[in-house]
């Protein structure tokens, strides 16, 4: 079990790896995650599931080398090895139904896991329209895949080297300049991102959602690690998400408890000479 | 062993009579210097030696209408695997417990002993505080049987196999023992888990230094080999929809504890450098932080830590902080400690490793500093008042008296409650206080034909050795139903069980 049947570099530091997790597959809904370890005493990584395959029993994701687990599973970890722990799939589903017009952002990484719900959208009946943004053409991956899924697509680019130049959140502006009516905006991707998205579509009256990937040990609500404010309550993200409405997130103190293991990070970065970069 | 070596440490010869010094003092048990402990998280207490285990096992009159039997939730036969250990038959002592118990190692260890088969022992009436020590005599036995080959597989032979097939959800002290009876029974018994390992609450919850996780897993190897299929990374609800296991199983037992951490609720809570006991246990537990960066999940180590709550989680958590560097380590408590939950022997050892206790004080609010961790706790005094339903005095404030306990790391312990996924997950099954679910008194069945529950998950957080009795008592329940399924089962009144 948990074995790789397909690892690709799609980006600099950016892994598409596919692995066989029968039952996870099997009950995969859009928007859910699972939670990986590689060996016995590894770090639990939560990742959101970028796709299914019920028929083969394979699951795909899409990580981003950003700290030692990251790197270990993208260095060490090869077609036809084994993972030690494959858990999920975990988290509500993305709640979907004929809404009419939606608008799908993918910031960077979080491009992978807005396709099973541009997907998931589109079966429903939805006209779909994505935005996906990365920092430079060279770092962009799954264009072509999410335009399947989507009635359009617009590409932006932080520099311009590819498509829109600009954030996602200006190709959100044009789309609002131009009178497209749009009943809905999901956001995926960095924080800061899903921050400037839902300060935009409040004005506007849309209802916004996004995804959210605090820290987390268990995802099944029994650490509470991955807290955080929603509405002025707190939530779990494993089991109240991991999607929630975009205006009443507090995303103060989701940036704070992003930071909560930084030092540590460092730390075990140091002690195995880690150098992070996988081109 | 031979003969002469057992004649050695004072065994009953073969053949001859015991002859019981109840009047000698109890055997205490060795432990780690608290100035040594403090710096690792091996096991405190280190166990008798041979010659304590006879020593103690020579000191019990084997009363014929044993007392200790009667306060065991188990009923184990304490006189009489403590009868083996006297004379010198050690392994079978342990096999002996296993009638009744599948986790002897565990319970030696952490059940509270003190309140229960100890307390009710003969020998306090003649010699006052030194009962036979039960607990450790279970563990001296437990670990001489699992430290042999094959000390941790099953030997009774299992006659008839029936071909009914029952999950079992959890696999904590309920789930392990209640899939070992069915197994014992004769029926194929599916043991699921949520998490990478078994154990549940023992490998997440109780902390190495009270139970070695080595030996929890030696346990569970027994549960094994009675042929339970333990399948873990498995969360009921999620990985497998419960229709299914409603589908292909016979009947399905839900031992799945009370892992819902409860919260404050106060402002600041969500301050960076503030657990729920659950999360900094199981860190610390399950993930072995304390090990990083050898281990990768890694944990804030605590300056000046502070733990909120006074049960059994509070003192693993204080004992954790300092083993993991804190300068102090502090309990805020809002009663006074005879009110307090924890185990005597608990409070003890963490007094000896130097925690501290707070009493009559309540957190109202956590200060942060600029980058969003917590650097103090505003607390206020209280008072006693008047008994409330637990029977214990209310906490009452006292106005104007609050102040500030500076910290850089707060464990929120006040309790657990159980998950909701189950519950929420199966239609009409009956539940009070939204996720604690009710059972038959007798069948331990709930209001979901076929479905019973039992452990943590039908009272609330409990002991270890309660789930354990839950579990037996519930196997005997699904034994019958399996059975005879179109007897009268429902419709049934449901209640608390106690």
């Amino acid at each position: 079990m948990f074995e790789i049947v397909s690892k690709k570099i799609l980006a600099e530091n950016v892994v598409e790896m596919t692995i066989k997790a029968e039952r996870v597959a099997k009950a995969h809904k859009p928007g859910q995650f699972l939670i990986l370890m590689n060996y016995e005493h590894s770090e639990r990584i939560p990742l959101t599931i970028a796709d299914s395959d019920k028929e083969k029993g394979e699951v795909t994701i899409v990580f981003l080398v950003v700290g030692f687990s990251t790197n270990e599973l993208a260095t060490n970890f090869n077609v036809g090895d084994k993972l030690y722990s494959v858990v999920g799939p975990l988290g509500t589903p993305t709640h979907i139904e004929n809404f009419g017009k939606v608008v799908v952002i993918g910031g960077g990484l979080g491009v992978a896991p807005i396709y099973p719900i541009c997907k998931g959208l589109k079966e429903a009946g939805n006209e779909v329209i994505s935005i996906v943004g990365f920092r430079s053409k060279n770092l962009m991956f799954w264009v072509q895949r999410i335009e399947s899924v989507s009635s359009r697509i617009i590409v932006t680019t932080d520099d311009g080297s590819y498509g829109m130049k600009g954030f996602v959140t200006n190709a959100l502006q044009k789309l609002y300049d131009e009178k497209e009516k749009i009943d809905r905006v999901i956001a995926i991707g960095p924080p800061i991102m899903m921050k400037n998205v839902s300060k935009m579509t409040l004005p506007w009256g849309i209802p916004t959602f996004v995804s959210l990937n605090t820290i987390m040990v268990d995802g099944t609500g029994m650490c509470g690690g991955c807290r955080l404010e929603i509405g002025g309550e707190t939530k779990f993200v494993c089991v109240d998400g991991p999607d929630f409405d975009g205006h009443k997130v507090n995303w103060d103190e989701m940036e704070i408890r992003m930071k909560v293991y930084k030092n540590q990070e460092q730390q075990i970065l140091e002690e195995h000479n880690c150098k992070i970069g996988l081109r | 062993m031979d003969k002469k070596e057992l004649l050695e440490l004072g065994v009953v010869e073969e053949g001859k009579p015991k002859k019981p010094t109840p009047r000698l003092p109890r055997r205490e048990i060795a432990c780690q210097d608290p100035k040594e402990r403090i710096k690792n998280f091996n096991e405190v207490a280190l166990g008798y030696t041979l010659k304590d285990a006879v020593y103690e096992a020579m000191r019990c009159l084997e009363c014929s209408k044993p007392r200790c039997v009667v306060a065991c939730p188990v009923h184990i036969d304490i006189p009489s695997f403590i009868g083996l250990i006297a004379r010198g038959k050690f392994e079978e002592a342990c096999e002996d417990i296993r009638k009744y118990n599948s986790l002897p190692a565990v319970c030696g260890r952490v059940c509270p002993q003190e309140n229960l088969c100890e307390a009710a022992c003969i020998i306090n009436d003649t010699n006052p505080k030194n009962p036979i020590a039960i607990g450790r005599l279970e563990r001296f036995a437990a670990d001489y049987l699992l430290s042999q080959e094959n000390g941790n597989e099953n030997k009774i032979e299992i006659r008839h196999k029936t071909p009914f097939k029952v999950a079992v959800i959890g696999s904590g002290p309920t789930g392990l023992t209640c899939a070992a009876e069915l197994a014992k029974m004769g029926h194929t018994v599916h043991l699921f888990e949520a998490l990478h390992k078994p154990g549940g609450v023992m490998m997440y919850g109780i902390p190495e230094f009270r139970l070695p996780k080595e030996i929890v897993q030696k346990e569970i190897n027994y549960v094994r080999s009675l042929g339970v299929n333990i399948e873990t990374n498995c969360i009921i609800g999620k990985t497998i929809p419960v229709s299914d296991i409603m589908n292909e199983f016979d009947a399905i037992y839900i031992g799945t504890g009370a892992g819902f951490p409860n919260m404050m609720h106060i402002p600041g809570e969500n301050f960076a450098g503030i657990y729920s006991a659950n999360e900094f246990l199981t860190r610390v537990n399950l993930m072995r932080a304390y090990e990083f960066p050898k281990s990768s999940t890694p944990i804030r180590k605590p300056k000046k830590g502070v733990v909120v709550g006074a049960g059994f989680t509070a003192f693993d958590v204080v004992r954790i902080m300092l083993r993991l560097g804190a300068d102090e380590a502090e309990i805020v408590y809002r009663r006074t400690r005879k009110e307090m939950p924890g185990r005597g022997e608990e409070i003890e050892h963490s007094q000896e490793e130097g925690a501290k206790i707070r009493e009559l004080t309540n957190p109202v609010r956590f200060i942060g500093d600029e980058n969003g961790f917590v650097k103090a706790v505003e607390v206020q005094r209280m008072e006693l008042g008047e008994p409330d339903s637990s029977g214990r005095r209310r906490p009452v404030p006292v106005p104007d008296s609050n102040y500030i306990i500076d910290t850089d790391l707060v464990v929120i312990a006040i309790g657990q409650t159980p998950n909701v996924l189950i519950p929420s997950a199966l239609k009409n099954l009956s539940t009070r206080w939204g996720s604690v679910i009710n059972v038959n008194r007798e069948t331990y069945m709930t209001s979901v034909p076929k479905v019973f529950a039992g452990g943590d998950a039908i009272t609330g957080a409990a002991t270890v050795i309660l789930a354990i009795r839950a579990a037996k008592e519930a196997s005997r329940g699904i034994d019958e139903f399996l059975k005879d399924p179109q007897k009268k089962w429902y419709p049934q009144a449901f209640s608390e069980k106690k």
